[in-house]
This record gives C-alpha cells, structure tokens and sequence, in this order.
C-alpha cells in the first residue's frame, strides 16, 4: 500500500465521450426501442381489422408547438451558457420549464377532448393504444421537467456556464430527444390512422 | 445528478485510499461500488437461485418419473400444495415449471451469469480501475436482489405464483379466472420483471460505456479478449431487447388491471363472455418473442466467451480465429433479432412469412457452426491441460453440438409444427442454452476463483463434480428427444393419461433418476465453492498462466485493481506457445520490443512505433513524480 495512485491526478483515461453523456445516449436507446416495439404493435394489430376509427384532439397541434418552442428556449439557454450570459440563461431555463409544464397540460386536455368524443382507455385497442403512447410519453417527458428544473435551479446558483456544460448539454440532449419523440408519435398517429 | 456527484466523491476516496483502508462493512459487502464485490454479489445471488430453480424442476421430475409416489414427505415444504393422498397439486405443477423457468433463464443464466462475470471482468480486463458508473453498478444489483424477493415471496402466496409457462402468454396470464396462478402470482411476477428489466438495463449500459470508454492505453478493440466481446455484445443484444419485454409487460398489465384489450377478445368464461374485444394474443407472442429470443442469446454468448478464453489457455495455443470468432459473435448478435417468430410457427403465422423465419433461423448454423469449429481447431494438438474449468468448456462445447444440431431440425417449420411444445423442445434449449450456458457459468467460477477469493479450489473435487454433471446432462436430456419425437407435450402434468404415452413411464423414471443424481452433484460444487474460499490452497498471481490483464494485478485487487498504473497492453491477448519464446504465453503488457526472439516480420515493425509510445509514457510518469 505504500505504492501511490498514480493515475489520480496523472494519467487521463482514453474516454472516447464523456461516460454520463454515453449512458444517457444508451438510456435514449432503450426508450426508442420501447416506442419501437409499441408502435410496430401498433401497425400489427391495426392490420388485423375491427379498428375504431377517430379523430386525434386538435390540441394536439397546439400541443406539438408548445414542444418546439419549448426546445428552442432551452437551446437559447444553453447558448446563452456557452456565452455565459447568465441572465438569458435563467430566462430561457425559466421558459423552458413553464413551456414544458404547458406541454403536459395540453397533452391532460388532449385527453380530456378524447373521452368527449367517447375514446376511452379501456375499450377498442386503438383508443387504448393512443393512451398508451402518450402516457407513457408523459411520463418521460415528466422525468426531463425534473431534469430541466435541476438545471434552473443549478442555473440560479450559479453551476451552469462556459465551464461548466456537462449536465445543461445532457439536458439539451434529452429533452430535444424528447421533443422530437412527441414529433414522431404524433406524425405515426397522424400517417396511421 | 445522483451519479455525478458520486463520481467525484469516488474519486476523493482514491485519492485517500493509502491513507485509511478500512471501509465499512456495508460500503464494503453491501452497497459496495467496487465491480469485483458486486461481481461476487451478483455470484452468489445466482447460485441461490439455481439451487431453488434446480429444486423446484427436482420436484415436477419427481412427479414425471414416480407418478404413483406419495409425496408425504415434502408437506413441510409445500404444505397444501400435496393433497390427502400424497399427490401434487396440477395446479401448483404448472406453477413450478413457470418458475423453474423464470428463474433459471432470467434469475441464473442472464443475472448470476452476465451479471457475475461482466461485472467481475470487464474492468479487470480491458484495464480499468472499475464501471463506468459504479452507482449505477451498485443499483443494478439491487434492482436485481429487489426483483428476487419479490418472485420469491410469490413462491409463498396462497394462489401461488404465476402458472402460465415462463413466456406468460395471455390470455392465459391476462385473466385471473383462468387458472389460481394467474391471480396475485402472475401480478408479483410482473413486478419482478419490472425491476429485473430495469435491473438489466442498468447493467447493460455500464458495461457498455465500460468497453467502450475506459480500455486502458493499447487496448484496442482487436486486442481485446473474446469474453470481453461477448459481454459487450451480450450488453448490446439486452438494451435493445429488454425495452420490448417491458412493452409487452406494460400492455399485459393494462390487459390484467385495467380492463383495456390489448391481447384481449371474444372470451368466454364458464359460458359468459367477457367485455373484451379487438384484441390480439398473437400480438404478445410477437412482442415477447422480440426479446425471448435474443434472450437465448444474451444467455449463451458470454458462455462461449469464457469458453474461448478458458480453452486458449489451457490448450497453451493462440485461439484459432480469432477475427472469425468476433464476426461470428457479431453475426449471432444480429441474427438474433429476426429470428423470433420462429416460436411461432403454430401461431397461425403466415406460412410464407414462416419460411422466411425458417431461412433466417438456419442461417445461425453458420456463425455457431464457426464458433465450434474453433473450438475444436484450437483444442487440436494443444498442449491440453484439464483444469475443471477446461473440462466444462469442453463439455460447453459438446453440449453446443448436441444441441446446436437439433435445433436444425426445429428451425424447419415443417419439422417443427410437428415437434413444437414436445419434449423435443425440452432436450434442444436445455442442451443449447440451458446446459451449455450453465457449464460457461461453472467454468468461469472455476478458472477465475483465484481471482475472485484468492485461493484454488479443489481440483479432485472438481472433476467429480464435472464427470457427475456431464454425463447426468446427457441421461436426463437425451431420452427427451424420444420422448418427444413419440409427440408427448411439454408442461402436462401426467403420461399415464394417454396410450401412446404410457410406454415412456420407465424411461421417465430413468430420466428422474438421474435428475435427482445430477442435482446432488452439484452440493459438491457448492461445498468446493464455500469451502474453498476460506480453506483452498492460496493461488499465486498468475495460477493458469494465462496472458489477460486482470492476472496482472495483485493476487486480491483493492478497490482500483492495480496499485499503481494501469498498465499498457501491446499485444493481444492469445500469445500462446509463440514460436521462440521463452516461456509458453507471453502477457499482454509485454511489449513487442522485449520480445525480439518470437516477433514475427510485421510485429518486428511495430516495434518502433511501440518505442514512441513508450517514451511519451515515461514522461507521463516523470511528470506524475515531479508533482508529488
């Protein structure tokens, strides 16, 4: 044991990307393949017949907006960071994450409008299918609002700027994965059905 | 962020690693963050499990093989589960090989064995001081001990736990009328896999992020050794796969609890029809399938990636193909993705989209024909030594064969809607991926013991153990071939019933027998383990003079595995008997410039490349010493 840990402060290690950001990318993965799986179950049922035929909530439009204004602050943010201009970078935060709660708000209508025109969870798989996609959805998206309200609140003490990115990119990453996973489900919804 | 924060903390402890060494009980044996003690954690997890999914098939085997024998003397253990007359409940059969199933494909040959040596490996081997993240590491495990208790306290429940075979089809698993296990049972059961799914995941990308990010200097992908390929793509085929388990899981769940019609429709129950409908079953076997089976896959690979290594090195010959063995695992890996309905030959499958599945299934002879070829090429004219960890390699290997070549015949859809859901069936995965993947398991214990407690376990002791398994392995499972071709199907819990079955009532008595003999055998393995690990010879550092990295640390590695630097690898990793050496296996932190007598002409070359690196790393450590 007399023998130092050379490699503490010496040696760096060969590391490709930061190993954080890889997992996250790996976590990204394995949310595709649930999506996959559910939408590709999905086709395979609709094309067995007896598929109720309805049409999506309107608000989900309205919805698919407040996302893409959502991920343009928290780009604006993040390039504010880079800038450390710290006063544009809680704004943008702060946009962010009403922005984001505005999303869930819409997609808890998008709902709402569903039972009124009589598509229900429980019922014909197309209906339930619809649930499950956006619920489940939700509930990722519900993990990046957790995550964007870490980085504001790091961002408000000061732990976010040109230093210091690492997890204010790992949040740019996933919640724009996030985005442009409600992009695909709804342009899926739109194309099949 | 959890994770982030650790990370640094974790790097403050190294720095004040030499200064106090006691760490406390339950950072070191419980919530540990050192891969090696999660690696044994994940160990001995497995192994209590294998012993109860080894009990609990000794059970139904008991019940195939001796109909008429009154099981008395099990009420102490299954209590209500035997009747008056001494008979096991059908109910509570089913139930048993559900279990037996679960357990031994998820608890022991995905957890207890990627869990083990992935952990225990990967770091050791590719030259770093421990995962990625070892918080991540460390919730892996206990994601995975969370979903063993859980499946076990189904075992206890009143209705029993699930009953509706290993893969749970619905609608037999969706309906809590169908049979009592598909009541609370199947619920647990579904809990379980949530945090085994999600217990996997966790692992899988730490090991991932590990092979992919933290090889030490030199360590290329072309040096690197087979078992670490086989974990890494063994990770890859569990990322991609387990997502889906959990979507059919997801929807199964909805289907039980929430009334929706996934897998649901026009179902009668003792004449009244259930409010379900358009829904699918065939659309679970699709989904489950997705992941069921590269599931075979994620099972067998890091077994024949132990294998590789255990038979270069006792064979003291470089592995033949090396480069063959990796395109054919990589071949494996994405085979196994579309391959799946080929379980579902009698789904109702089209059968022109059947013989598609059939073309794409035999086209996995092809990488697995290579990968024994190998083995049998590298085993030729070695200088074979039979360690117990050899022999099970070699019996892997046979166990491959054997199995691999019936899997020909079920990969044919016409053979197949014949055999599907036989005994044939049985004898092929237990042979293929049960009893193949098991011997990885054993022989990976025994070759890295020395490393893992750092004494030898008991040669003598080994072979009985292995003679025992082997030739049990083929008693029990090669009479289930006939059985099988005579048409008897699996999961029934009597052969009385039927004529044609009758016949094979001795024929199960032997296979029984011979169960049960196989299942003892396996308390010596398990005494040797105990024993050993407190009483075994002390093993030196290099026991099996073998070239990989991880006999280059100290004979028990702290946390951080080497004490010094990380060492630099310049070779691959099967310099075995080269030509003109001095000794029969050069290490992989041998550098080509020390060797001059075995390099062959293009090694030669490199030698002046390897000489800059190595004068750039000696400023490196003058660097470090200037510093402290």
């Amino acid at each position: 044991m007399e023998e130092k840990f050379a490699y503490a402060e010496g040696v760096e290690q060969p590391i490709a990307m930061h190993p954080k950001k890889f997992a996250l990318w790996l976590f990204m993965v394995t949310v595709v393949m649930i999506f996959a799986a559910l939408t590709s179950a999905y086709i395979v049922r609709q094309s067995e017949g007896n598929w109720l035929e309805f049409e999506l909530p309107t608000l989900f439009w309205y919805s698919t907006g407040i996302i893409i204004i959502s991920s343009l602050a928290l780009h604006w943010a993040y390039t504010a960071a880079k800038r450390d201009n710290l006063v544009q970078l809680k704004l943008g935060m702060a946009v962010t994450v009403v922005t984001a709660i505005a999303f869930l708000v819409a997609q808890w209508y998008g709902w709402v409008a569903l039972v009124n025109r009589d598509v229900f969870f429980v019922g014909n798989p197309s209906g339930s299918f619809l649930y499950v996609f956006t619920g489940l959805h939700g509930i990722h998206l519900i993990s990046g609002v957790i995550f964007i309200i870490f980085v504001l609140i790091s961002s408000f003490r000061y732990k976010v700027h040109s230093q210091e990115m690492t997890v204010m990119e790992m949040c740019v990453t996933y919640w724009h994965f996030l985005g442009g996973l409600w992009i695909y489900l709804f342009m899926f919804l739109l194309l099949n059905h | 962020m959890a994770t982030l924060a650790q990370s640094t903390a974790s790097h403050d402890a190294h720095d004040h690693d030499h200064e106090h060494h006691e760490e406390g009980f339950i950072s070191k044996y419980i919530f540990s963050y050192d891969h090696k003690m999660i690696g044994k954690q994940f160990l001995i997890t497995g192994i209590f499990w294998a012993i109860i999914g080894g009990l609990l098939s000794v059970i139904f085997r008991l019940q195939l093989g001796f109909p008429d024998l009154e099981l008395h003397f099990l009420k102490p253990l299954l209590g209500g589960w035997i009747d008056e007359s001494g008979k096991l409940d059908p109910e509570f059969y089913l139930a048993l090989v559900t279990m037996h199933g679960t357990i031994m494909v998820f608890f022991v040959l995905t957890a207890g064995l990627s869990g083990t040596f992935s952990n225990f490996l990967i770091p050791l081997q590719i030259g770093a001081r421990d995962m990625a993240s070892g918080f991540m590491n460390m919730l892996s495990y206990w994601l995975f001990f969370v979903a063993g208790a859980i499946m076990f306290v189904s075992l206890f429940i009143e209705t029993g736990p699930a009953a509706g075979g290993w893969v749970v089809y619905p609608p037999l698993s969706a309906l809590e009328q169908a049979i009592p296990g598909s009541g609370l049972g199947m619920t647990l059961w579904l809990i379980s896999m949530t945090f085994f799914i999600a217990s996997s995941l966790l692992g899988g990308i730490n090991y991932i992020s590990t092979v992919i990010n933290l090889r030490t200097k030199g360590m290329s992908f072309s040096r690197l050794p087979l078992t670490i390929w086989a974990f890494f793509l063994t990770a890859i085929i569990g990322l991609l796969s387990f997502p889906v388990l959990f979507a059919a899981a997801l929807l199964l769940v909805f289907d039980r609890s929430f009334g929706t019609s996934f897998y649901l429709s026009d179902i009668y129950i003792a004449g009244e029809a259930l409010p379900n409908t358009g829904g699918s079953p065939v659309l679970y076997q699709h989904l489950f399938w997705f992941l069921g089976h590269p599931e075979v896959y994620i099972v067998l690979l890091p077994a024949l990636g132990i294998t590789s290594e255990i038979i270069a090195t006792n064979s003291r010959k470089p592995i033949f193909g090396y480069k063959a063995m990796i395109i054919s695992m990589l071949g494996i890996t994405i085979l196994s993705f579309v391959v799946w309905a080929h379980h579902m030959f009698v789904s109702g499958l089209n059968p022109f989209l059947g013989s598609i599945f059939m073309f794409l299934t035999l086209i996995i002879a092809i990488p697995s024909a290579v990968k024994v070829f190998n083995y049998l090429t590298t085993l030729w004219r070695g200088n074979l030594i039979f360690t117990p960890g050899m022999l099970f390699s070699i019996g892997l290997v046979s166990f491959f064969i054997s199995g691999g070549l019936t899997g020909i015949f079920l990969g044919n859809s016409a053979i197949d809607i014949q055999l599907h859901d036989t005994y044939f069936v049985v004898a092929h995965f237990h042979l293929v991926m049960g009893s193949a993947s098991f011997f990885g398991l054993v022989a990976g214990v025994y070759h890295w013991f020395p490393k893992m407690f750092g004494r030898m376990m008991d040669n003598r002791l080994g072979y009985i153990h292995f003679w025992l398994t082997f030739v049990g392995v083929y008693l029990v499972f090669f009479p289930m071939h006939y059985i099988g071709i005579a048409g008897f199907p699996r999961r029934y819990y009597s052969w009385t019933g039927f004529e044609f079955s009758n016949m094979y009532e001795d024929l199960n008595m032997f296979v029984s027998a011979a169960a049960i003999v196989t299942f003892a055998a396996q308390f010596i393995f398990l005494f040797n383990f105990f024993y050993s690990m407190y009483r075994g010879r002390k093993a030196n550092q290099n026991p099996w003079r073998s070239t990989t990295l991880e006999w280059t640390t100290p004979v028990l590695p702290g946390h951080g595995n080497w004490p010094g630097e990380i060492p630099t690898v310049y070779r691959w990793p099967y310099d075995y008997s080269k030509p003109g050496a001095k000794e029969d296996f050069i290490m992989q932190t041998v550098p080509l410039s020390a060797t001059p007598e075995s390099n062959l002409p293009h090694e030669q070359e490199l030698v002046k490349l390897e000489k800059e690196i190595m004068a750039e790393e000696q400023e490196v450590l003058v660097a470090n010493e200037a510093k402290s």
